[in-house]
């Protein structure tokens, strides 16, 4: 019965990253400035500006040029409802970075010379794991739902075993730890005894805004600012939550097997 | 429309005889919880009368160190005092098992409470955790499974203590304060427009019911009157977030069962209903939806087009619900799986799909109507066997419920906006809702059950927010169900409670 009902509805899986994507394409990342460079006449003055973010993802410097750190970005829509003419949502899976920089817009001189860098070591770290790849999650203090996202790839809409990449209980067994939340205190030895424990070489991506930059429960009495300080993290990947898609990018990147048709990473 | 009374009373034991006397009388315990002030800590409980929502408060004057423990007169306050022992340092005596809950320090000293609000000075620290597992049935050959608090599979961090000879497990025991993130301290000196931010991440998989029961907290203390509209739009994106959630149980459930094309196959109608979501607002969880007042703006799909994929939906998440019902083997493993007597369920005031499946039929959507509810019609699913079976079965028949209320709410925003006229929703979005001083408390039924936010604002920010989750009410009662289960009924059972982590610990 099961099996006759599994051939109803023909294949589901996208081909992503191999043949684009429509709903890929379409789904929202985090926040970024509508024409990088532009100075805008101050209509309310700086430090309104800054004052549109919750988590402070917005800065101007001395010539008022505005930038936004989408690894502070909580995806609330504030700023592009104030200031339209200025901030615009990202669209698309590519929301992650290969450094913590990397996520300003616009980008830093200084960060480009550096991702060269960053990336051939990435490379060579993970040559060997190309073609099977075990991923390993722990949730440092999410809200729960970048586990839901997470988990989405093992739908058939994203099945992520036609990519060779597999989810694995042992961290013994993994190659890639996904880490959410802002690094709840509870979860700081038990993340770097599961980090500890995972053989080399070993990637680490931080998912989410909260396990990123903190996001909304910051640094507290109770959470970290982020994962940063705890492991090491390769792939930095913003969203409150990041959709599947982004997900999935953010594991390509880390392991260099994203198709060059999905631009330049940063 | 109920309403709450806020009673003062002089002393402690007296608020006990109170609430204890209410709930004999058929009252159900529903919040317990501190609030540090100069003149000492404020104790506020919760229950739901007759009439409603009650509240009643008592003053523990600074200097208390320990009070008189309810726990032993109304088990439900079992985890409630532990939550405040952790918060604030205060002993309750007589407590049968006082634990680290919420915060991770094992004996530390106690904290004192930081002058107003909720929470605690001293940051809490890993290391404090004990290594030595607590065990609380003894026997030959009995020994611990700790499992978690990192677990197999995409899950949130918690710690399972299986006490076991091997097969059955006679106890288990939670460790539930490992991702405790300090959400209700975090409220304290926000804006009521930011606070909705944070009410949206408290528990994430609910992010609509939190926003509402926060949104419905100021609209009382401002007498904000939310447009029809919106309150349509709120009644789709709270039904389409239950329809999620109980597909996400189903997933489970299959997966549990190791039946691999059923989980596939709901695995892609949650995908499908995260989808529309997206497609209605931009965000899959229905974030930046709700604000006071109403909504932020007009659905991105029109009411037609929404329900065309809703009775798309519905048509195939019936028929497979339908052979999933079906399926014998994966029936064997539900039934009598995990049961929750319905006099503990009615002791326990227990909430959503847990209670209605053990009998206890409230439901906030009917009993304490808000939003559109009053005016859609909606029926309380209920089972009267307990089982993770009948959990199961309540959630089956809440998704044709929720398909219906769509339904409805889908055809009345049609109206609405033929009445007004223009292609969008009809009429306003939001009506003012400015609070500048004042405490209320806001309630919705969440796809886990009934959500209370207690919030407290003072010069427009708010100086405390309770954000009690049917999460954290409910998962206490894990201790009650293993009677007779074997550790391979184990996943079965967490699944059919389908509750998350992050609204238990805040």
């Amino acid at each position: 019965m099961w099996a006759l009902r599994g051939l109803r509805n023909g294949v589901l899986t996208t081909r992503w990253p191999a043949r684009p994507d429509g709903y890929a394409a379409s789904t929202r990342g985090p926040a970024t400035v509508l024409t990088p460079g532009t100075q805008p006449p101050s209509r309310n003055g700086h430090a309104s500006l800054a004052g549109l973010c919750p988590t402070g993802a917005i800065s101007q410097d001395g010539q008022g040029a505005v930038s936004v750190d989408q690894g502070r970005c909580i995806q609330c829509g504030r700023c592009m409802a104030a200031r339209p003419d200025l901030f615009t949502w990202q669209h698309g899976p590519g929301s992650a970075a290969l450094s913590r920089t990397g996520l300003v817009v616009p980008p830093v001189a200084e960060t480009l010379e550096r991702l060269a860098e960053v990336r051939n070591d990435l490379r060579a770290r993970t040559r060997a794991l190309r073609r099977s790849v075990h991923l390993r999650h722990v949730d440092a203090g999410s809200d729960g739902t970048e586990e839901w996202e997470i988990l989405a790839l093992s739908n058939p809409v994203y099945d992520i075993h036609r990519l060779g990449i597999f989810f694995t209980a042992s961290p013994r067994h993994a190659d890639v730890l996904l880490v959410t939340g802002a690094g709840a205190r509870g979860m700081i030895e038990p993340l770097r005894k599961t980090y500890d424990a995972m053989p080399h070489p070993k990637v680490v991506i931080a998912v989410g805004t909260d396990a990123v930059g903190g996001g909304l429960p910051g640094s507290s009495y109770a959470t970290a600012g982020g994962i940063g300080g705890v492991v090491p993290v390769d792939v930095w990947l913003p969203g409150s939550p990041p959709s599947p898609f982004s997900i999935l990018y953010a594991v390509l990147l880390g392991l260099g097997r994203l198709p060059a048709r999905e631009g330049d990473p940063r | 429309m109920a309403t709450g009374t806020d009673t003062v009373l002089g002393s402690v034991p007296s608020l006990w005889d109170e609430l204890t006397r209410r709930v004999a009388a058929g009252g159900r315990f529903a919040d317990l919880f501190g609030t540090a002030r100069s003149d000492g800590l404020l104790l506020t409980a919760h229950l739901i009368g007759p009439s409603g929502l009650e509240t009643w408060q008592a003053l523990l004057p600074s200097g208390t160190a320990s009070y008189p423990a309810l726990t032993p007169r109304l088990g439900a306050a079992f985890w409630y005092e532990r939550e405040i022992h952790d918060m604030f340092g205060i002993v309750p005596d007589g407590h049968p098992r006082l634990q680290p809950l919420i915060l991770p320090t094992a004996a530390g000293p106690p904290r004192p409470g930081s002058g107003t609000g909720s929470a605690t000075t001293g940051p809490a620290t890993a290391e404090q955790v004990p290594e030595v597992l607590p065990s609380h049935v003894a026997g030959p050959g009995l020994f611990t499974i700790p499992h978690g608090p990192v677990r197999s599979g995409v899950v949130e961090s918690i710690e399972y203590l299986v006490e076991t000879p091997g097969e059955d497990i006679p106890h288990l025991n939670m460790r539930v304060f490992y991702k405790h993130r300090g959400v209700e301290k975090r409220f304290e000196g926000m804006t009521a427009a930011d606070g909705v931010l944070l009410a949206e991440r408290t528990e994430g998989i609910a992010t609509v019911a939190h926003t509402l029961a926060y949104c419905h907290a100021l609209e009382r203390m401002a007498g904000a009157e939310v447009p029809w509209a919106a309150s349509l739009i709120r009644v789709v994106h709270a039904e389409l977030e239950r329809l999620a959630c109980h597909l996400d149980v189903v997933v489970r459930l299959a997966d549990s069962a190791g039946l691999a094309v059923a989980t596939a196959r709901f695995g892609w109608h949650k995908e499908q209903v995260l989808r529309v979501v997206g497609q209605l607002c931009g965000s899959r969880f229905g974030r930046g939806v709700a604000v006071p007042g109403g909504v932020r703006a007009a659905p991105l799909l029109a009411p037609g087009e929404l329900l065309a994929a809703v009775g798309e939906l519905d048509r195939r998440v019936s028929a497979d619900l339908r052979v999933l019902t079906g399926t014998a083997s994966f029936l064997d493993r539900l039934r009598r799986t995990g049961p929750l007597p319905p006099e503990r369920a009615q002791e326990h005031g227990a909430l959503g799909p847990i209670g209605r499946a053990s009998g206890v039929t409230d439901d906030a959507r009917l009993a304490r109507p808000y939003d559109a509810y009053g005016s859609l019609s909606v029926r309380t699913a209920s089972r009267p066997d307990g089982d993770a079976l009948a959990r199961l079965e309540v959630r089956v028949q809440e998704i044709a419920q929720s398909v219906h209320l769509l339904r409805q709410a889908a055809d009345e925003l049609a109206g609405a906006a033929s009445e007004a006229g223009s292609a969008a929703a009809g009429g306003p979005l939001r009506a003012p809702c400015d609070v500048v001083a004042g405490r209320d408390v806001g309630w919705a039924e969440a796809p886990q059950g009934e959500v209370l936010y207690d919030v407290s604002v003072s010069s427009g920010r708010i100086t405390r927010c309770r954000a009690r989750s049917a999460s954290f009410h409910n998962l206490v009662l894990m201790h009650e169900v293993f009677a007779g289960d074997i550790l391979t009924d184990f996943p079965f059972i967490e699944a059919s409670f389908g509750l998350s982590v992050a609204g238990v610990t805040g």
